[in-house]
């Protein structure tokens, strides 16, 4: 680099040379054992398996088959070169029509049909991510604050504060009551905030959740859209993961609540969603802001112009989304492999003894480790957390990256694999838990035996932040994104 | 409290100014050489529209690439998962390749110091947020591109200081204009965290002398903590001499790049974008191109708000990764381009209008000033409304680019089939022919009162009850 970092500090911006943008978390150092020995069925066995990626892999076979079915959706293909050049030169912000139709019509099919959308209000961005942050600095100003039950999706932090300078107040939830958000909860938060001198703007919360796994029900709906309207606060609901719904109870979006209730003003009421967990799009950067104020519609749609979406994209979606069979064949075959995917996982784990948090949704499990903690504290979740990575070889990510109030949860995604790789993780917690079990029977006998105790070996200390050696691989001269996948890609080379 | 940020409520999206009224009349009314013959004519769209056909006859050539296969095999997983912020390496490879050859290989970019963006709306305002405090202050010559002020201001808080040029030496940054702004924004009180130009320059359409480039050069050599951005995204239109210099060739020749003593590579930065040399806006594909590493790790994080698509990444670097049809389009697009441009100009000249010499971009930078009743902005005003509204024509007033002098307007040529320039050009003919006989007696189609400046809030009004996209450069 050749500048200290003081000469950065008067050189660039504030913003360049701070870490809100959240990457310096330990919680990355699980990518760096993973992209330096990424497991894989035939060449590397006992690699270690990314389960701390999001992502919904079981359904590309459907998608690879509607397009070889469908070339007129591409324009680089024979039946679709004639669109090229209108497609190409498209960039007005109000997006391709008909993508817009395509979109509301599909978020109207993933609630079931119990809601209409208004295509109007479909407003592009560079993917959820791109949604988060327009919609911050649409409702907020730098300083103002945004109330966000935990456990939450670390990035919020990068996405809705880094470049906003929105900050984030976490709203408690605690594992008594299955992580469930509470009127008391909300209320604590708020009027500590209000005693800080802090201007809360608003409620974010994601739903179906992410890390939990689980939908909020009506009532907690309605309570929760009582709440932002008592306050007269916005209430952003990022609806993600809507269509990884695959049990009961089915999933209750904000905008059923705005349609049952009427004391609720709308121009509060925003949803975020993106195709990237829904469909298993996440490189083509598809995020929707969907909001029922009209200023705000406004605001973000010329605020898209720094995150439109490809008309390329657009343009394929248009057709992929208005399909209506394809769809709707599409959404219940998807929700069967989940929740397939995620009865294999779970019911491996139970034999195991080992819990989760009872979910009906995600492309995870809130995994209850609780038991395996030598302390019931951060540090003792990361000591944990560094043994799993390292030694049992499993990418899974810690609770406190997700700001959880009590130590010892995991979220583990089981969609981004193979049935073959999930058992193979499973067989090895299977064993570590074995292990562990031996360890707390002697450890216990030997306490017994002895006045002093252990003697407590410590790892590397669980507060080692990441240098920025740990993205060169030795398998790749390509320093690797936090969210990227699949290191060995045939992308990731220059041919 | 405000219900909505001070940002959603503010106007410094600047999509109320004139240049966006143009776009919203030439919306109800638009040109079509069958359906509309009588309609308005789009001259205020910075698209390349001429050399289509070269893409489209190379994917009809390259089958695979529709078919998201990779040496036979399907790539469309790898391909709907990939959203690595460091971009598709091989994409990254034929964008700097492409990027070299358009400077005639006298320079080289290194892939690793390329951040790609969504458009180069999105390359612009990541700069200011790696480079800039809110409330500091870019120096930017006039006339410049309307966008910048809500790509640059907008969301970041930062100030534009213009440099002003004045015609008399064709527009060309002086040492005095740069001085002057640096004292303005010094008794503004504001932080200058440096300068930005667009060069070839929008809408001059004229390619920055090796002089100007120095002259910034040495501008911000001596001042610690000062950057140079140049906007280089018509570098791929220069279609007559003198050739195109990157700042880039400047300071290799002044040996100043990585190594040398000085640290002036460390604060030079370049954007790019494929919407104007291919004519592909609606791929949405940007790109800043730093030696600062510094600078390329922030922007590469924030460039997770605007990624590019991966099928368009992919798409994209089959393409351009074909150096023989990389080589030729360059060279083809630039004699269209020329033969176009010949055309506005000559068109121009027929109905008395002159234009700035200019060897680059989509558009002509034409002198109207003699048309005008008055040297005043009001003037100009009433000129465009004119012109859009009688003349039909979609043209950019210099106001919008904040010009310093009245008179001159933007027309671009190469958004059009040759039929509808030669009857764009056939209309101002008549249009000058008869405010030159006709005293100004003709009626207006749409029934605007001229001589009366519209308050700006009724504009405002206007725009926003029917948006639209400018996107436009």
């Amino acid at each position: 680099m050749g500048l200290g970092n003081d000469q950065s500090r008067r050189l660039l911006s504030r913003m360049a040379v701070n870490d809100k943008h959240g990457e310096n978390s330990p919680y990355f150092d699980g990518w760096k054992a993973y992209d330096r020995d990424p497991f894989h069925p035939t060449n590397n066995l006992h690699g270690v398996i990314q389960m701390g990626l999001a992502e919904n892999q079981l359904c590309f076979d459907l998608i690879q088959e509607w397009m070889k079915n469908h070339p007129e959706a591409s324009i680089c293909t024979p039946e679709g070169l004639n669109q090229f050049r209108d497609v190409a030169i498209f960039q007005d912000y109000h997006g391709l029509p008909k993508f817009r139709k395509g979109v509301a019509n599909f978020m109207s099919k993933v609630r079931g049909g119990r809601v209409k959308f208004d295509e109007d209000r479909v407003v592009m961005s560079g993917g959820a991510t791109g949604a988060n942050e327009v919609i911050m600095f649409c409702l907020a100003n730098p300083g103002d604050a945004f109330l966000i039950p935990t456990p939450y999706y670390p990035a919020y932090a990068r996405d809705l504060c880094w470049r906003t300078g929105v900050q984030i107040i976490p709203v408690h939830t605690d594992s008594s009551n299955n992580f469930q958000i509470t009127r008391e909860a909300l209320e604590t938060a708020y009027n500590k905030a209000q005693q800080d001198n802090i201007n809360v703007k608003g409620l974010l919360i994601t739903n179906p959740s992410n890390p939990l796994g689980t939908t909020l029900d009506r009532d907690t709906m309605k309570s929760l859209v009582s709440f932002i309207n008592e306050k007269n606060i916005h209430l952003v609901c990022d609806e993600i993961y809507a269509a990884t719904v695959f049990n009961k109870p089915s999933f209750v979006s904000v905008s059923e609540i705005m349609q049952e209730v009427d004391f609720c003003n709308k121009d509060l009421i925003h949803i975020v969603y993106s195709l990237s967990k829904d469909m298993g799009f996440p490189g083509f950067r598809v995020g929707i802001v969907y909001s029922y104020n009209d200023s705000v519609v406004s605001c973000a749609r010329k605020m898209s112009s720094f995150g439109l979406v490809s008309s390329q994209t657009q343009h394929m979606l248009a057709f992929m989304l208005l399909d209506d069979d394809f769809v709707n064949k599409f959404l219940i075959e998807s929700s069967r492999r989940l929740a397939k995917r995620h009865s294999l996982f779970t019911e491996g784990l139970e034999k195991m003894g080992v819990t989760c948090l009872p979910s009906n949704a995600g492309l995870f499990c809130w995994m209850n480790l609780r038991s395996l903690l030598e302390e019931q504290t951060v540090e003792g979740e990361m000591k944990l957390w560094r043994v799993i990575v390292n030694e049992v070889k499993l990418n899974i990510s810690p609770g406190s990256s997700f700001s959880c109030s009590k130590a010892g949860w995991f979220r583990v995604c089981f969609a981004n694999m193979d049935d073959e790789t999930v058992k193979v993780a499973l067989r090895r917690i299977k064993a570590f838990v074995g292990k562990e079990a031996e360890k707390a029977k002697n450890v216990i006998k030997r306490r017994q035996r002895s006045i002093n105790g252990l003697r407590i070996i410590s790892s590397s200390s669980s507060s080692k932040r990441f240098d920025e050696s740990w993205a060169i691989s030795p398998h790749s001269t390509h320093i690797m994104s936090p969210h990227s996948p699949i290191p060995h890609s045939p992308l990731v080379k220059v041919t | 409290m405000g219900l909505l940020s001070r940002k959603a409520t503010c106007n410094s999206h600047g999509q109320d100014s004139s240049y966006f009224l143009g776009w919203q009349e030439y919306e109800k009314n638009p040109y079509d050489e069958v359906l509309n013959p009588k309609g308005i004519i789009q001259m205020g769209l910075a698209e390349n529209q001429l050399s289509f056909d070269l893409l489209e006859s190379w994917l009809a050539k390259n089958p695979d690439v529709s078919a998201f296969k990779k040496d036979g095999n399907s790539i469309f997983r790898e391909l709907a998962l990939f959203q690595d912020y460091h971009g598709l390496p091989a994409f990254k490879k034929a964008l700097v390749d492409f990027m070299a050859e358009i400077r005639g290989n006298k320079v080289t970019f290194d892939p690793n110091h390329i951040v790609l963006t969504a458009g180069s709306t999105s390359a612009n305002e990541t700069l200011m947020f790696c480079l800039a405090d809110h409330g500091d202050a870019f120096l930017l010559p006039t006339p410049y591109y309307p966008g910048f002020d809500r790509d640059l201001k907008w969301r970041t808080g930062v100030e534009i200081v213009p440099i002003q040029c004045i015609s008399s030496n064709n527009f060309q940054i002086t040492e005095s204009a740069l001085q002057r702004a640096y004292q303005d924004a010094q008794t503004r009180n504001l932080t200058v965290k440096g300068v930005l130009l667009t060069n070839p320059s929008n809408p001059l359409g004229t390619t920055m002398t090796r002089n100007e480039l120095n002259l910034l050069i040495d501008f911000i050599s001596d001042k610690a903590d000062m950057h140079l951005i140049s906007d280089e995204i018509y570098s791929g239109t220069v279609f007559d001499s003198p050739a195109f210099v990157s700042v880039v060739e400047i300071l290799k020749e002044r040996n100043l790049l990585k190594d040398s003593d000085s640290d002036v590579w460390n604060r030079v930065h370049v954007v790019y974008s494929l919407s104007k040399d291919l004519g592909l806006p609606g791929f949405r594909v940007g790109a800043i191109y730093s030696q600062n590493d510094t600078v390329v790790s922030a922007a590469t994080k924030m460039s997770s708000f605007g990624l590019v698509s991966s099928q368009t990444q992919y798409l994209l670097s089959a393409m351009l990764g074909d150096k023989n049809f990389a080589k030729n389009y360059i060279s083809e697009n630039k004699q269209r381009l020329k033969r176009r441009q010949k055309m506005l100009v000559s068109g121009l000249k027929k109905a008395g209008i002159s234009c700035l010499k200019s060897n680059a971009g989509l558009f002509c930078w034409v002198d109207m000033r003699h048309l005008l009743q008055s040297n005043t902005f009001e003037a100009e005003m009433e000129l465009w409304k004119k012109i859009v509204y009688d003349v039909r024509l979609n043209i950019s007033p210099g106001s919008s680019c904040h010009c310093t002098e009245p008179g001159w307007f933007r027309l671009c040529f190469a958004n059009m089939s040759e039929d509808t320039l030669d009857l764009a050009m056939k209309r101002l003919k008549a249009f000058v022919a008869e405010s030159a006989g006709g005293n100004g007696r003709r009626k207006s189609i749409i029934g605007h009162s001229s001589g009366k400046k519209k308050s700006p809030t009724k504009w405002v009004f206007r725009l926003s009850s029917r948006d639209r996209e400018q996107g436009d450069r």
